[in-house]
């Protein structure tokens, strides 16, 4: 199955793009997409705990397993206001 | 209704959009860029978004606060762009027929925002990079 990553803010800066399109086989949670990332970018290494998430632009835990066409963003930490 | 915006917020416009003739109580707050953070000179920040998640939470934060505050119409909005100190950046206001209830969803509101709404600031200043605002590692620091 394919998903659509989004990154945002520093997370973009750390990828070098603001969106790619990654294969995964069937039934890959949010938490092993984050440890497969997390092995490619050191930037993301630095983090102990997985950011907080979204697929398709509602918050999810690391127990959500990703469908075909999800569009899932991981969340560097938010500063609005 | 797009509650994310690129132009400057219109204050009295917003205020009333919201109240009523029932209403005796209004509450607004206003976040404005600073000129200075964690003791550093601050030119301008420029906000970056998830745009539709954005629009999507502020939508839910403006219902779940009906919600809480039955009698309360509040309404937040916010900007994305860079924007220069001084400049309002996000604005949320509460109207009630008292007071008590403007404020505490006012206060809910900003905070709400502050909590799940994914918008991102990029702060400038002379002499640096521009840098990404952390607020977990600002909180961790202190």
């Amino acid at each position: 199955m394919r998903v659509r990553l989004l990154y945002f803010a520093s997370f973009r800066d750390a990828v070098g793009t603001d969106q790619e399109v990654r294969q995964l086989d069937e039934g890959t949670t949010v938490a092993r997409l984050w440890e497969a990332l997390r092995g490619g970018v050191p930037y993301f290494a630095r983090y102990g705990s997985m950011p907080a998430v979204a697929v398709n632009c509602e918050y999810v835990s690391g127990e959500r397993a990703l469908a075909e066409g999800d569009e899932v963003a991981f969340l560097p930490p938010i500063a609005g206001g | 209704m797009e509650r994310l915006s690129a132009s400057p917020l219109r204050l009295a416009e917003l205020v009333a959009e919201a109240r009523r003739d029932g209403d005796g109580a209004i509450a607004l707050f206003v976040g404005v860029v600073r000129d200075h953070h964690r003791g550093l000179p601050v030119e301008s920040i420029e906000y970056a978004a998830y745009g539709e998640m954005a629009e999507r939470e502020l939508d839910a934060i403006e219902r779940e606060l009906a919600d809480a505050f039955p009698a309360t119409r509040a309404l937040i909005r916010h900007r994305v762009g860079t924007l220069r100190v001084g400049e309002e950046s996000v604005a949320v206001v509460a109207v009630s027929p008292h007071r008590a209830e403007a404020f505490a969803a006012c206060r809910e509101g900003i905070e709400s925002v502050k909590r799940r709404v994914p918008i991102w600031k990029l702060e400038r200043g002379p002499g640096r990079a521009p840098e990404w605002v952390d607020p977990t590692r600002e909180a961790a620091a202190r």
